[in-house]
């Protein structure tokens, strides 16, 4: 019964979300106010019936309902109760149904959090979000329920994907949906906005919190997607430009454009139309991304023929959104003039450099991921495009944008007059310098032409976001929210960059052939392999080894990795070993038996490579930080305080 | 200057700026791109010489050859119409198997023999690399149209 009980709550929900987006759009528009006052409980009914679907689902889950047919294909009874929840999300139709959990969240978010909002305008944010959840609900019903019977039921499960087993990357796709659907939520503001033909500082100020908190959660989904990605493939890298992960990254980047964006909206009253724009093409990557990397567009091209109706639905939703966001664009952004102006060397002219170059690092991502597909389609070749075309490119756009960010953040807002900041700036730089060299040339003492410039940028990037808060503390002002969340996240970027250069200037890899006893020096450390023994888990069995590092004579750690069967599918996945030491991230991934005794193993050392994820942490938290900024919350704001406005408007 | 013409300026700027970056990717694009090929076209010359390139197809059965506790491994890529034999040294992803798909990168070698310093295997058991499934397909249909014309 559960099953069809569920499949109801998402019709009710469908018709709940049509509700909401029918009153919340057309109540302001033709001003009446008791379709308006039913936008809320639609809402709340909405989200209440998404969520009773999804619970249907994680019931048939746990029970081991195999008469579902989504149940069956992604879970067996032999699956760990933990991992029989997370494949709730474990293929295609499932992972639809929790984009629409999490986008019944950020709405219910949205409902409480307007309450101050002006009534006409709350009404217009959530209609927006109805007509998105309207289209994921409509598209998981007519092509991709997850309800579906089986008859007759399947005795047992095909079992979750092993390389799915996993904490990681069981949490991974919440986290990552949940920033991807949070977008929504500023797609949904600057969509009201145009329909109500206003855009001023207040404007920015409601929406800046919800980009920020869907910054972080898109931050954290992308660092936890590249952990899982260094220590379940087996193969050691932590990014691979794969399309996947690609199609993450370009709403990342050009969500970053939006959040800066949006601070100059707030702060000035400048690049509104542009800020606009930005959201809305945040909000089409997220969703490209999440029905590229779903649909099977990008890796294989096949899946578009496997099921048509599904990639026709998921084109015509995509064209519907999109076209139409961005024809209310055409049509009322030359409403929105920006009236201030700025001098060159001003901090506005520093965040149109971030954004420009922001925009062309996503420029050169989407080219290098959509190239293959277009080639193909032009009958060009099958081409693949990899890290020697994706690292100089976005080199080419990060290393100016890290520059910039080291003399922006000392620059005033308006005025472009950097002399009242040259002493920090030359002070910063200065040390940043020594320190650069120190630990290039002290701690490793080598390095390629690109690494201590990396390592200058990195922590010269620190040093400069920390030079307001402290001047500020100093002078015993208070360091707002927003501010220490900006410091935050920027010192987590100079981190990421000072991790990024060290990683890729001084990792050693080494596949090698060992028999039990035997030794090999990578790095200053000693490998020994000690042999491999027979292991079994609760639904697979396997092989693990043991292998001994010591380093100058003194041992370091035991590593265990493994190689697993699963029972179920047979598939084969390896369990690497990794430890840290002294910096040194120490990678260890059991290969095969070669014969003759011997094993092959892969061994790998990365300094600081865990920085990159800490760093992104970093980040995430500083998002967190501002997000919770309390001048957003009460922010009973008229014109008058936009100091931009009534400044350039006497100009 | 005038704000307009500042204006002006920083507008030129950006332009002349993406258009620099622009013209790099696409320098980068023709140079890093790695192009697919699969054993027939191999056979048949197709592949220029020296090139990097990325070689798909089917591990034959029974093919995958190994001195007994050497990294140095030895199996033939087919599509069921030529074969390319290759050789790799290293630890082969867990997904390869006789009888599966594979992508090799590398280069091919005066022999004949392609060399590869890369062996993929995507993290998805259903997954067989587009490329390879159409040109199997393709490969395959011609095998059996042939002997009937």
């Amino acid at each position: 019964m559960l099953p069809e009980l569920g499949q109801f709550a998402l019709i009710l929900a469908l018709l709940l979300a049509g509700m909401q987006a029918f009153f919340g759009i057309a109540g302001p528009l033709l001003g009446r106010d008791r379709w308006i006052a039913a936008v809320t409980p639609a809402v709340a009914g909405q989200s209440v019936m998404v969520a009773l679907a999804v619970g249907c689902l994680i019931a048939s889950f746990v029970s081991n309902d195999f008469s579902v047919s989504y149940v069956a294909g992604n879970s067996n009874s032999a699956l760990p109760l933990f991992y029989r929840v997370a494949a709730l999300w474990g293929a295609h139709e499932g992972s639809l149904l929790l984009w629409i959990l999490l986008l019944a969240a950020w709405t219910v978010a949205v409902a409480i959090g307007s309450a101050r909002l002006p009534p006409r305008f709350a009404a217009r944010v959530l209609g927006v979000l109805g007509v998105v959840s309207f289209g994921f609900l409509l598209f998981t019903l007519a092509t991709s329920n997850p309800f579906a019977r089986l008859d007759p039921p399947m005795p047992d499960g095909r079992d979750l994907n092993p390389i799915l087993q996993d904490p990681a990357l069981a949490i991974h796709p919440p986290i990552l949906y949940t920033g991807y659907v949070g977008f929504a939520v500023a797609f949904a503001f600057a969509c009201a906005a145009m329909l109500e033909g206003r855009l001023d500082a207040t404007w920015a100020r409601w929406t800046r919190p919800w980009t920020t908190a869907a910054w972080a959660f898109l931050t954290c989904g992308i660092a936890l997607g590249s952990f899982w990605a260094y220590y379940e493939l087996g193969w050691g890298g932590f990014w691979f430009w794969d399309p996947v992960e690609n199609a993450s990254f370009m709403p990342w980047l050009v969500g970053t454009a939006l959040v800066h964006s949006l601070a100059v909206t707030e702060k000035r009253g400048l690049f509104k139309s542009w800020t606009l724009l930005l959201a809305i093409l945040t909000f089409s990557l997220s969703m490209l991304g999440t029905f590229l990397v779903r649909s099977g567009v990008l890796v294989s091209v096949h899946s578009f023929a496997a099921d048509p109706a599904r990639g026709i639905f998921i084109l015509a939703f995509l064209v519907i959104m999109i076209g139409g966001a961005l024809t209310l664009y055409a049509w009322r952004a030359p409403l929105l003039k920006s009236s201030a102006g700025f001098e060159l060397g001003a901090r506005e002219s520093f965040l149109l450099f971030n954004n420009v170059l922001l925009i062309t690092a996503a420029t050169t991502v989407f080219a290098g991921t959509m190239a293959p597909l277009i080639s193909d389609a032009l009958k060009l070749g099958t081409v693949s495009v990899g890290p020697p075309y994706f690292n100089p490119t976005f080199l080419l756009s990060m290393l100016p944008l890290a520059a910039l960010l080291s003399v922006g953040i000392h620059s005033n807002w308006k005025r472009g007059r950097l002399k009242d900041s040259q002493r920090m700036l030359l002070i910063t730089l200065l040390a940043a310098a020594v320190l650069a060299c120190a630990l290039v040339y002290g701690i490793y003492q080598h390095g390629l032409v690109l690494t201590p410039v990396g390592a200058l940028l990195g922590i010269w990037i620190i040093l400069s976001s920390f030079v307001e808060p402290l001047s500020r503390w100093r002078r015993g002002l208070r360091v707002p929210r927003g501010m220490l969340g900006m410091t935050i996240a920027h010192s987590g970027l100079g981190v990421l960059v000072i991790a990024l250069t060290t990683v890729q200037s001084f990792t050693l890899e080494h596949d090698v052939a060992l028999a039990p006893g035997a030794t090999t020096t990578v790095g200053s450390y000693l490998f020994r392999f000690d042999g491999v023994q027979a292991i079994e888990g609760p639904n697979y069995d396997g092989i693990g080894a043991t292998v001994t590092v010591t380093r100058g004579g003194a041992p370091v750690a035991v590593f265990k990795p493994q190689k697993r069967q699963y029972w179920v599918q047979h598939q084969l996945t390896s369990e690497t070993a990794i430890r840290m030491d002294h910096g040194n991230n120490i990678f260890v991934a059991l290969g095969e038996d070669l014969g003759a005794g011997r094993w092959s193993l892969r061994v790998q050392i990365r300094p600081l490579v865990s920085f990159i994820w800490l760093a992104a942490l970093i980040m995430a938290i500083g998002g967190a930080v501002a997000a919770s900024d309390r001048r957003y919350r009460n922010s009973k704001v008229t014109e008058a305080a936009v100091p931009g406005a009534a400044a350039g408007s006497a100009a | 200057m005038t704000p307009r013409q500042r204006r002006l300026g920083l507008v030129i700027g950006i332009v002349v700026g993406v258009s620099i970056a622009g013209a790099l990717a696409l320098s980068a694009f023709r140079n890093n791109v790695t192009f697919f090929f699969d054993p027939s076209q191999v056979v048949a010359g197709q592949v220029p010489a020296g090139e990097r390139f990325r070689l798909g197809g089917m591990v034959t059965k029974g093919s995958v050859q190994r001195a007994p506790g050497s990294l140095e491994l030895h199996f033939v890529v087919t599509d069921f119409a030529h074969d390319v034999p290759v050789s790799y040294s290293g630890v082969l992803p867990d997904l390869f198997r006789e009888g599966a798909g594979v992508v090799a990168q590398g280069r091919l070698r005066s022999d004949g023999t392609f060399v590869a310093d890369e062996v993929l295997a995507k993290h998805d058991e259903k997954y067989m690399p587009p490329a390879v499934a159409k040109s199997l397909k393709r490969r395959h249909g011609e095998a059996r149209s042939e002997p009937g014309s």
